[in-house]
């Protein structure tokens, strides 16, 4: 499936809101108004993009830690994820998710998880709801080139194959897990090629093609759909900026700077789509309005994340059960 | 889909009074079909459910209802999560309360977590239903009571019945509630029988205690198949004139200690008696709780009745000398009166 106009001035437009909302972030991180650690997607925008876009809204998602990019990806709007961020009692989790955690259930996100491989048996979970539900709703799961020797992978991988299930595993291949590169860790360095294992189709995609990614993903997307089960989606990206803002790394640098510079350089996905879209007869005033809407929307977003109260301490325990089951008060004294 | 209320024929209206005598699996089984009659959302997962299932399961629902599992504890916890998310109300059958080591990232980084993480934006209304088999020389991977450990991870409900009729309204409470809820069945009570009220909405309420013999001179509480000595003990201590007043918790979390700090203020003596190990144990909190809430009703030290922190052994001879028996009951009960 082919990304037709519409398509791709929206995925350019989430491409960006990720890439700027994250530069922002980052830099008021630095200012000290996001607690925590930041772990930005920059530099892995269309791999993100590029598969959220083969989606419904009521496609059930999983996420990782890097968290920032799906619910973007996903069209989420950005005022409660920047409020978030900033631990706000008008975020998106109410204070109680953060930077690592920006899981946004109104596009259909069921989780984005910290622990490492944590989403995949819960979006086959969600597959295997869909199909005892009847519906034709389908399940994508992010992760990590780390994530993949967890056994959680395996595990569910086998039972998405077992049970045909409506499961589109798409993992994000920026070759580090922090920063042990795939050839120190993966016995098998193709990703891809371990579906052959689970008896699914395997598809390694250039994760710096937005286009290429759409394609890939809607054809897995259809097949899940039609009921023919789970493909595995190795999009090979990268990340720009350090594993979290201001991660110290002792030592001999564990990627060499020419090679940040390269991809930095050279294979930045925005800019690569940029170009696409001008050769395709994309104005460059279509593409500024696109543009100045976006650091629009970014500023709205962080002016809403400055604007919003901190969370009401004497709320500390709400959201722990869906029905009041108050936390005795004496704990808290 | 929409939840059923259909109730099923030939039974009696709720409300009655009508008993049957059945034992706790049995119970246990009904209050699985029951549930899963009344709400089409709700389905069965466990490795060989689709022999072991009671009640003839697979025949019953179809394989859309009751998934056999493969051997990947971990991961097919984790799915029972993801489906409880989006719209199913799973019981996952974890086979041996040993095995939920290996569940224990799904439940306590997931099931536990989400709720709270997301800001209330997601629920997980889902069962886990874990079978405790000590007793009965399978050594120490076959035979642990872990409840404890998951006491300590806020966003849980935990369930410990004692007889057949608690079974079956604490399981049918369980599935009905929209948080994730672990069930402790300890395999020494399978086999006890009891009446069962065939009403298909009886529910036992999660988070209150039983008080299954009243008494003035001694609290004791018993956890799990704690309960069968205690109530030999409690028999035997009447017989000589002190009277025991037994309580199961039933809800291990949240614990209903009003309950018990009530009977405590009345008798002056409380004994705790489980079969788990000592440190961190239900024993440890409530004396913990009596201590800090019900102090000077307390007329002697509380006594801890629990195995040792020694592992379950293989032979026999040693097991039986982990858990706490009829005479040590009645021995812990004298010392203190």
């Amino acid at each position: 499936m082919k990304l037709t106009k519409d398509i791709a001035l929206e995925s350019y437009r989430r491409m960006l809101r990720i890439r700027e909302f994250e530069q922002e972030g980052t830099r008021l991180f630095k200012a000290g108004k996001i607690p925590g650690a930041f772990h930005a997607s920059i530099g892995q925008e269309a791999a993100i993009v590029g598969a959220c876009m083969a989606l419904r809204k009521d496609d059930g998602m999983t996420g990782t830690h890097r968290s920032h990019g799906h619910p973007i990806g996903k069209g989420a709007d950005l005022k409660a994820l920047m409020a978030e961020l900033m631990g706000k009692a008008t975020g998106i989790c109410k204070g109680r998710g953060g930077s690592m955690h920006l899981a946004d259930n109104s596009v259909g996100i069921i989780s984005e998880s910290a622990i490492v491989g944590g989403g995949i048996p819960l979006a086959t979970g969600c597959g295997l709801s869909a199909k005892v539900r009847c519906t034709d709703q389908v399940s994508l799961c992010f992760f990590g080139d780390g994530a993949v020797n967890q056994g959680t992978f395996h595990e569910s991988l086998n039972m998405a194959s077992l049970w045909t299930l409506p499961v589109i595993y798409v993992c994000e291949n920026n070759g580090y897990a922090i920063t042990t590169s795939i050839a120190r860790s993966h016995g098998q360095p193709s990703i891809a090629k371990r579906a052959e294992g689970y008896g699914m189709p395997g598809v390694v995609v250039d994760g710096q093609d937005v286009r290429a990614v759409y394609e890939v993903t809607s054809e897995a997307v259809a097949r899940a759909r039609r009921g023919e089960g789970p493909t595995l989606i190795e999009a090979k990206t990268y990340r720009f900026d350090e594993h979290n803002v201001g991660l110290f790394v002792p030592g001999t640098p564990y990627r060499p700077a020419e090679e940040v510079d390269h991809y930095k350089t050279h294979r930045d996905p925005l800019a690569l789509f940029r170009q696409v879209l001008s050769a395709e007869g994309l104005s460059e005033a279509e593409l500024r309005a696109i543009e100045g809407e976006v650091t629009r929307t970014v500023a709205e977003a962080i002016q809403f994340g400055e604007d919003s109260p901190l969370p009401d301490v004497a709320d500390l325990s709400d959201y722990m059960y869906s029905d009041p089951t108050p936390v005795p008060a004496k704990q808290f004294a | 889909m929409k939840e059923h209320s259909a109730v099923p024929a030939a039974v009696e209206k709720p409300g009655s009074e009508t008993h049957v005598q059945m034992s706790f699996l049995e119970a246990n089984a009904q209050a699985h079909i029951e549930e899963m009659e009344r709400d089409e959302r709700v389905i069965m997962m466990g490795e060989d459910i689709a022999v072991y299932g009671g009640g003839k399961v697979v025949e019953r629902f179809g394989p859309t209802r009751v998934w056999s599992m493969p051997i990947s504890e971990t991961s097919f916890t984790g799915v029972g999560i993801g489906a409880a998310i989006t719209g199913l109300r799973p019981i996952v059958d974890l086979s041996i309360a040993s095995f939920m080591y290996l569940a224990a990232d799904p439940i306590i980084n997931q099931a536990a977590k989400l709720r709270y993480m997301t800001g209330g934006q997601i629920r997980v209304p889902i069962v886990f239903r874990c079978c405790m088999f000590y007793g009965g020389a399978n050594a120490a991977q076959h035979s642990d009571r872990p409840y404890p450990v998951f006491m300590n991870v806020p966003g849980l409900k935990i369930l410990c019945p004692t007889n057949p009729a608690d079974v079956k309204g604490l399981l049918k409470s369980a599935v009905r509630d929209d948080n994730p809820v672990l069930i402790f069945e300890d395999t020494k009570l399978w086999a006890v029988k009891g009446p069962v009220p065939t009403d298909p909405d009886y529910l036992v309420p999660i988070g209150k205690a039983d008080i299954k013999r009243s008494g003035t001179d001694v609290t004791v509480v018993a956890i799990a198949g704690a309960m069968r000595p205690a109530l030999e003990a409690a028999k035997t201590l009447g017989t000589e004139g002190i009277s025991v007043e037994l309580i199961d918790p039933r809800t291990l979390k949240p614990l209903d200690t009003d309950t018990i700090i009530h009977s405590v203020a009345k008798t002056g003596h409380l004994v705790v008696v489980e079969n788990a190990h000592r440190l961190c144990s239900v024993a440890g909190e409530l004396a913990a709780i009596i201590a800090e809430e019900a102090f000077e009703h307390l007329r002697k030290p509380i006594q801890r009745l629990t195995a040792p922190d020694v592992h379950v052994p293989f032979s026999p001879v040693l097991e039986a000398q982990l858990y706490p028996s009829k005479d040590q009951i009645i021995a812990a009960v004298k010392k203190i009166l």
